[in-house]
C-alpha cells in the first residue's frame, strides 16, 4: 500500500467542484483509494464521503492507494492536490 | 379545434405555447415493499432517467451561464452516481422492507441532514443539493413532474398552483394561466391580476401530457380556452385582442390625473403587491403608493427564515422605487392557505382558525421581532408604515405597538436613521369590527380585508367553490360591517382603507366612498379603470 500525505492550500478546503474533480481522477483507476484524515479515511471514489470528511484549508489530507496501477495513480493525484488543493 | 370551458376571472385574450403542469404528489407510504428486486430496479431506472435529465440540464447551463454554473450540476450527477447514495437506498429497500419513493426520500434526508450538520456553511448549503437531487427521483418514481422552467411565451395548465410554483417560472414568459380548480381569490387568481394577463379557472382541460407545447389561444373574458384554434376563431380572438388594446389606450389617458370625484372627494389609490418584482406594474398603472405590500413571499418558496438584510433590502427596494408615495407593508400573515416547512406548524384541524397572522408574531417574538428591525431600518429610505393582520383584540394591538416600540428605540440606540412608520391594522375579523372604537384609539389607520372579513362573517370558505351560491360579496351583513369600520374610524380621526379584493368591485365604490373609506388599495391592473369611475361619481 502507497500513501501520500498533502496540506491544503485551497481556502474553502475539499468543496464540491474539486472533490468532484478528485473523485472523477480517482475512478479512473482501478487500484483501491481512500482518503481522509487518521481519525476517518473514506473511499475516494464516492463523492458524498469525501465531501463528508469537511475537509478544511490547513489540514492534512491522506490518501492510500492500493492496487495494481498504484503508482500511476499517486503521482497523478499528487499532481493533482498540488494544483488544485 | 378543441375548446374548453371554465370561469373566465380576468379579462385580455393570450396566445402561447401549452404548458402542462401537473402537481407534484408528495404523499410517499411506507408501504411495505412487495417485491424488493422489483423496487430496486425501478430505482435503478430511475436513477438512469435523472442522469438523463442533469446531463440535458448541465449541457444547457453550461452554454448558457458557463462551466462553473454547470459544474453545479455535475455535483449532483456525481452524487447521484454515488455508491453510498445507492447504499442507502438498497438498505431501506431490502433491510427496511420499503418501496423506491419512500427509500429515496429517506436516502435524501438522511445524506441532506449528514451536510446540514457539518460545521461549514459552504458544506452546510449542500444540504440543498441533495435534498434537489433525491426530489428529482422521487418525483421520477412517481411519475409527477415539476418542471417549472418555461422556454417559449407559455400557458400555464396546472390543477391549481402554490404561491412557491408561481415563484419559481419566469413570470415574463407567462401568458396566462388555465386551471381545474381555483376560486375568485386563489393565489393564482390574484397573481394573474397583478400581472394583468388572462385567467380561467374551474376550466374542464384535462392534465394531459400531450398537449405540451401545443399551441393554445385563451379567451378571459369568455372563459374559454382553445387547443390549435382554427383559423376564423384566431381571427376573431385577434380582433377581440384589438379592442381590448383599444380600451387600454382610453385608460391610459387616466394616467398622471387626481383620483377625486366630480363632487371634489379625494380618494388615496394604491396598490397591492405580493414582492419588489411588482413595482413596475404599479409605476406603469400610476398608483398613488402601495397600500398592501403582501410580505409573506419572502418567507415562502424557501427552507429557512429570510434574514433581517434580506428582508430590509426587498423593504428598501420598494420604498425607494416609491419615493415619498407611502408603502404599507403588512407584517408575516402566513397560516391556513400559505405555509412554509421551516415554520414548523402543527397540522391543523381548521387553520383558517388556527395560528396564523398575528398570532404567530406574537407567539415567535423572534420572528416578528427580525421583520420589524427590517423595515424599520428600510423606513429611512421611503415613505414606509405597517399594519398587523388578524387582529381580534384589543390587547394584541398594544402587546405589538409595545414591541414595535422597543424595536424602534433599540434601534435607534444602535445609530440608525428611522422614518416616521405609521401603524395600522388590518380588520377582518368581526371581533375587530365590533372593537372598531376601541381599536381606532391605538393605531393611525384601518385597513379592512375584506376576503377574509367576509368568509369569517357569513361562515364561508373562499377555497370552496361549491359554497359560490351561498357567497354573496355585498351581503348587507358584510356592507353594515363596513359601514360601521369607516364610522368608527372617522369618530377617532383616523384614515380608513380597503386592501381586499371589494375595492376593485366598481358596483360599490360610491357606497365605499359615502360610508367614508378614504384609501381603496387594488391590483395595480385596475387602478386606471378604478380612477375611471371614481371621477365620475358625484
Amino acid at each position: 500500500m502507497k500513501e501520500l500525505r498533502h496540506i491544503i492550500t485551497d481556502e474553502l478546503g475539499i468543496h464540491a467542484r474539486p472533490a468532484a474533480h478528485l473523485v472523477k481522477r480517482c475512478s479512473a483507476y482501478e487500484s483501491e483509494i481512500m482518503i481522509g484524515t487518521p481519525a476517518k479515511m473514506v473511499d475516494a471514489k464516492r463523492i458524498m464521503g469525501v465531501m463528508g470528511l469537511g475537509l478544511k484549508c490547513g489540514e492534512e489530507v491522506t490518501m492510500t492507494f492500493n492496487g495494481p496501477d498504484a503508482d500511476q495513480a499517486i503521482l497523478d493525484l499528487q499532481a493533482f492536490l498540488k494544483e488544485n488543493l | 379545434m378543441k375548446a374548453y370551458q371554465g370561469r373566465g376571472i380576468n379579462n385580455g385574450i393570450a396566445f402561447g405555447a401549452a404548458f402542462i403542469l401537473k402537481k407534484a404528489q408528495h404523499h410517499i407510504d411506507d408501504a411495505p415493499a412487495q417485491n424488493p428486486d422489483g423496487e430496486w430496479a425501478r430505482f435503478l431506472a430511475a436513477k438512469k432517467e435523472a442522469d438523463n435529465q442533469l446531463e440535458a440540464l448541465m449541457e444547457k447551463t453550461q452554454r448558457e451561464l458557463g462551466q462553473d454554473e454547470a459544474m453545479i450540476i455535475d455535483v449532483q450527477r456525481m452524487m447521484l452516481l454515488d455508491e453510498d447514495f445507492d447504499d442507502a437506498v438498497r438498505g431501506i429497500i431490502y433491510d427496511g422492507g420499503h418501496r423506491a419513493p419512500y427509500a429515496t426520500n429517506q436516502a435524501g434526508t438522511h445524506f441532506a441532514a449528514m451536510f446540514a450538520a457539518m460545521d461549514d456553511d459552504y458544506m452546510k448549503a449542500r444540504a440543498v443539493d441533495v435534498a434537489d437531487l433525491a426530489g428529482r427521483l422521487t418525483q421520477i418514481l412517481l411519475g409527477v413532474s415539476t418542471n417549472l422552467h418555461l422556454t417559449a411565451p407559455s400557458i400555464i395548465i396546472a390543477e391549481d398552483l402554490t404561491p412557491s410554483e408561481t415563484l419559481q417560472m419566469d413570470k415574463s414568459k407567462i401568458r396566462a394561466f388555465v386551471i381545474q380548480q381555483g376560486s375568485d381569490t386563489s393565489h393564482t387568481a390574484i397573481l394573474a391580476r397583478i400581472m394583468n394577463i388572462a385567467c380561467i379557472i374551474q376550466c374542464d382541460i384535462p392534465l394531459d401530457e400531450a398537449f405540451s407545447g401545443q399551441e393554445m389561444a385563451v379567451d378571459g373574458a369568455a372563459g374559454i380556452c382553445y387547443l390549435v384554434a382554427d383559423d376564423a376563431t384566431r381571427a376573431n380572438l385577434l380582433e377581440k385582442q384589438k379592442n381590448d388594446e383599444a380600451n387600454k389606450q382610453q385608460l391610459l389617458e387616466m394616467k398622471g390625473l387626481p383620483t377625486i370625484t366630480a363632487d371634489g372627494r379625494t380618494v388615496r389609490l394604491y396598490s397591492n403587491i405580493g414582492s419588489p418584482d411588482d413595482i413596475p406594474y404599479v409605476l406603469e398603472n400610476d398608483a398613488e403608493g402601495i397600500g398592501l405590500f403582501r410580505s409573506e413571499f419572502l418567507y415562502l418558496g424557501r427552507d429557512s427564515f429570510p434574514s433581517e438584510e434580506e428582508q430590509f433590502e426587498a423593504y428598501q427596494k420598494v420604498a425607494q422605487a416609491m419615493g415619498d408615495k407611502q408603502v404599507i407593508i403588512r407584517t408575516l400573515d402566513i397560516g391556513a392557505d400559505k405555509q412554509a416547512d421551516y415554520f414548523k406548524l402543527d397540522a391543523e384541524e381548521n387553520p383558517a382558525l388556527g395560528l396564523r397572522g398575528i398570532r404567530i408574531c406574537i407567539e415567535r417574538p423572534d420572528i416578528f421581532t427580525t421583520q420589524l428591525r427590517a423595515i424599520y431600518r428600510a423606513s429611512a429610505f421611503g415613505n414606509i408604515a405597517m399594519m398587523f393582520p388578524m387582529i381580534a383584540s384589543v390587547w394584541e394591538v398594544q402587546h405589538c405597538n409595545q414591541i414595535a416600540a422597543d424595536v424602534r428605540s433599540q434601534l435607534v440606540n444602535e445609530g440608525h436613521t428611522i422614518g416616521k412608520v405609521e401603524i395600522g391594522i388590518m380588520i377582518e375579523t368581526p371581533s375587530a369590527v365590533m372593537m372598531a372604537d376601541e381599536l381606532a384609539k391605538e393605531v393611525d389607520f384601518f385597513s379592512v380585508g375584506t376576503n377574509d372579513l367576509t368568509q369569517y362573517a357569513l361562515a364561508i370558505d373562499r377555497q370552496n367553490n361549491k359554497l359560490d351560491r351561498f357567497y354573496n360579496p355585498h351581503h348587507p351583513a358584510v356592507m353594515r360591517m363596513l359601514g360601521a369600520i369607516a364610522t368608527a374610524a372617522r369618530n377617532t380621526g383616523i384614515s380608513a382603507g380597503i386592501c381586499g379584493e371589494m375595492a376593485a368591485d366598481t358596483k360599490v365604490t360610491k357606497t365605499l366612498i359615502d360610508m367614508g373609506f378614504d384609501k381603496l388599495s387594488v391590483s395595480p391592473a385596475y387602478t386606471l379603470a378604478l380612477r375611471k369611475v371614481i371621477r365620475e361619481i358625484g
